[in-house]
């Protein structure tokens, strides 16, 4: 334990720089977010993640986001595990009908105001599950979605640039 | 007993020379298989239906690992369940009569177990030809439990972590669990429903998405299937391209689990470590083939995306840090009394229990099920490389996560020895879907969980008419509620790490 402490202050930190936003990308991912509402956050946002009925591959980029490299908690953003705690919703998956009830009281239990985040193309458009007998299709089909981030999984980079959107004045 | 091979008159075959021979049976033979599994003689590792027919994939140990699948013509909708002998079965029957609508006769659970009412259609796969399924009724009828002070807790659908989506139904008295009931099928999306009537490259996209953690190793099985069916082999390269990914694959998910389990019980800086490892994994495949997950990057016919030489450069330098640090982890997680005295001797399987559901991967081989498909049912190139395959007795949550740190290390070997012997040749070769006498494949191949199974069908033009996905997490989830049974609630989240299990590969 030791050997691995002092070799972690020896060390150089692991963690990447945060990522450059550029406005053309921004706007192209937000689209409605409340300015009103943002100032009213502040610059700390409290997440819950929701899995519709993703593959899981979107769950291993969005804990990739909590690793040392990430560090998603520097930038004011953290997971919580309730969504009565929660500022924003991140949804993922082609929102199975046998999960959307579950979804639906999610959001009724997020206090206001509050922010639903597609991530992955299945919550963005339904992916390759678009037309199944089995799902609703995209989030915003059940919630009003705030902020899309797509990839087939979006890279954890792609979700913290679109994350910071929602915390930038 | 008998061993399988006498039982299954392979004369009769569909093709007597394919690695996994498919015989139609009569109901008598069909209840003669489910009692040996019953008795624990053979070992259940798949049981589906297509269209009117049900097939049920079954492995023998003896003399030396085989698998055969058995098929029946369903009669009026019906056919003997073999969950009645095999509890193994039960859930798959369950999922089988929610899919296909046929009905397992004296299956001792009538309740439904993919389908929660919300669908709009009943039998989904069974198209026009299946009777109308009764419809599934509103709620859901638990399990009882009685006795004096229990009480329950439901946990789920959506839980604390970041996690996918699966019901508990806890039945405690005081802290101490009595009985852990499941109720999974919140992340059924069709897939096996969007499978038919694909492309073979559609489909193989859809494969390699039934579990996204495995993603690789469902397409590689998804790939061996469709390249049986077609009669196609992938060219040398290819086949060791795939063994790299699916090693990568393998690793990565390790590190996530070991970090994962020491952070259940509260102890961050490994979890910190490991995920930094994990994370360099990933930007590893991603720098070598264009993704984190390596997803659709293995396709039928070989791979989709060749290694470059400065690729084997960033893998040689990642298995160096991985070489150096994995010690230094073990060290800390073994020399970690507070962290020992959360995972050694909590979420016992007993060994008894892994050997009857035929549990695969780390679940399987911490309570001494000595099976790994890439050594007693081998695929190339695993024959032409040395390892071993750890195996552990005890069955609690520090022996999984041993079995874990020991495999990424095997990995680390393996992936050596494949940068070493890479052969050059062509990636891809063409498979004509339309082409090949078979048109049915089967396939297995080890994830980082366990065995996955593919079973495949094409129709005459060469689209899939029907495929069949079983993850391994079908033998695990009934494993975790007997392992969980007498442990605090509090040490649920660190039993269930120790699993892993998937819930979409399950629930497809």
């Amino acid at each position: 334990m030791r050997r691995i402490l002092l070799e972690s202050l020896l060390r150089r930190p692991v963690t990447d720089a945060a990522p450059k936003l550029d406005d053309a990308e921004l706007a192209a991912l937000a689209a409605r977010i409340d300015v009103a509402a943002r100032r009213r956050l502040g610059r700390s946002l409290a997440i819950r993640e929701v899995d519709a009925g993703s593959c899981n591959g979107c769950e291993l980029e969005i804990n990739a986001l909590q690793n040392a490299v990430y560090d998603l908690e520097r930038f004011g953003l953290r997971f919580v595990a309730s969504p009565r705690h929660a500022d924003v919703l991140m949804v993922t998956g082609p929102v199975t009908k046998n999960m959307r009830i579950a979804l639906e009281r999610t959001y009724e239990a997020t206090p206001a105001p509050k922010w639903v985040v597609a991530v992955g193309d299945c919550a963005v458009s339904g992916g390759l599950f678009a037309g199944s007998y089995a799902c609703v299709g995209p989030a915003s089909a059940v919630v009003p979605v705030s902020l899309a981030i797509p990839g087939c999984p979006p890279t954890p980079t792609a979700m913290l640039k679109g994350l910071l959107t929602l915390l930038r004045s | 007993m008998t061993p399988l091979a006498a039982l299954i008159d392979t004369d009769r075959a569909a093709d007597p020379e394919s690695r996994w021979p498919r015989v139609m049976v009569d109901a008598d033979t069909w209840l003669d298989i489910a009692a040996q599994l019953g008795a624990g003689g053979w070992t259940l590792v798949g049981l589906w239906a297509d269209g009117q027919r049900v097939h049920m994939a079954v492995a023998d140990d003896a003399p030396r690992p085989a698998v055969a699948v058995v098929s029946l013509d369903a009669e009026d909708g019906a056919y003997p369940s073999v969950g009645r002998y095999h509890p193994a079965a039960i859930r798959l029957e369950r999922a089988l009569r929610d899919l296909c609508g046929l009905r397992p006769e004296g299956m001792p659970d009538p309740r439904p177990w993919l389908d929660h009412g919300a669908w709009g259609v009943n039998a989904p796969l069974a198209g026009s030809r299946g009777e109308p399924a009764p419809s599934v009724p509103e709620g859901y009828t638990f399990l009882r439990v009685d006795g004096e002070d229990l009480h329950e807790i439901p946990v789920g659908p959506v839980h604390a972590g970041v996690i996918e989506p699966g019901h508990f139904r806890f039945t405690v008295d005081g802290e101490t669990v009595v009985r852990l009931e499941q109720r999974l099928g919140y992340t059924h999306k069709g897939l096996e429903s969007l499978l038919a009537g694909s492309t073979l490259d559609h489909a193989a996209r859809l494969a390699g998405r039934a579990s996204g953690d495995s993603t690789v190793a469902w397409a590689l099985a998804f790939a061996h299937a469709a390249e049986a069916a077609c009669g196609v082999a992938p060219p040398p390269r290819a086949v060791w391209l795939r063994a790299l990914m699916a090693e990568l694959e393998r690793m990565a998910n390790h590190f996530g689990d070991v970090g994962g389990v020491c952070n259940d019980a509260s102890f961050g800086i490994l979890n910190a470590h490991c995920g930094v490892l994990r994370e360099r994994v990933l930007r590893a495949a991603a720098s070598c083939f264009g993704h984190r997950l390596m997803m659709d990057r293995v396709v039928p016919g070989g791979v989709a995306v060749d290694l470059e030489d400065s690729g084997i450069i960033t893998l040689r330098g990642l298995l160096k840090e991985i070489h150096r640090r994995l010690p230094q982890i073990a060290e800390l997680y073994d020399q970690t009394t507070s962290l020992q005295d959360r995972t050694v001797s909590t979420g016992i399987l007993r060994p008894a229990l892994a050997q009857r559901f035929g549990a695969g991967g780390h679940v399987g081989r911490a309570s001494g099920r000595d099976f790994d498909t890439r050594r007693d049912l081998p695929y190339p190139p695993y024959e032409q490389l040395r390892f071993t395959v750890p195996v552990q007795t005890e069955g609690d949550v520090n022996a999984r996560v041993w079995v874990r740190i020991r495999e990424i290390d095997q990995c680390v070997g393996m992936i050596e020895q494949m940068l070493a012997l890479l052969p050059d040749s062509p990636i891809r070769v063409p498979v004509d879907a339309a082409a090949g006498a078979l048109r049915e494949g089967m396939a297995m191949v080890e994830s980082f969980r366990g065995d996955v199974l593919v079973w495949l069908r094409l129709d005459a033009s060469g689209t899939v008419a029907r495929c069949h996905l079983r993850d391994p997490s079908w033998f695990q989830w009934p494993l975790l509620e007997a392992a969980i049974e007498g442990n605090i609630v509090a040490d649920f989240p660190i039993c269930n790490k120790s699993f892993n299990c998937s819930y979409s590969g399950h629930d497809l």
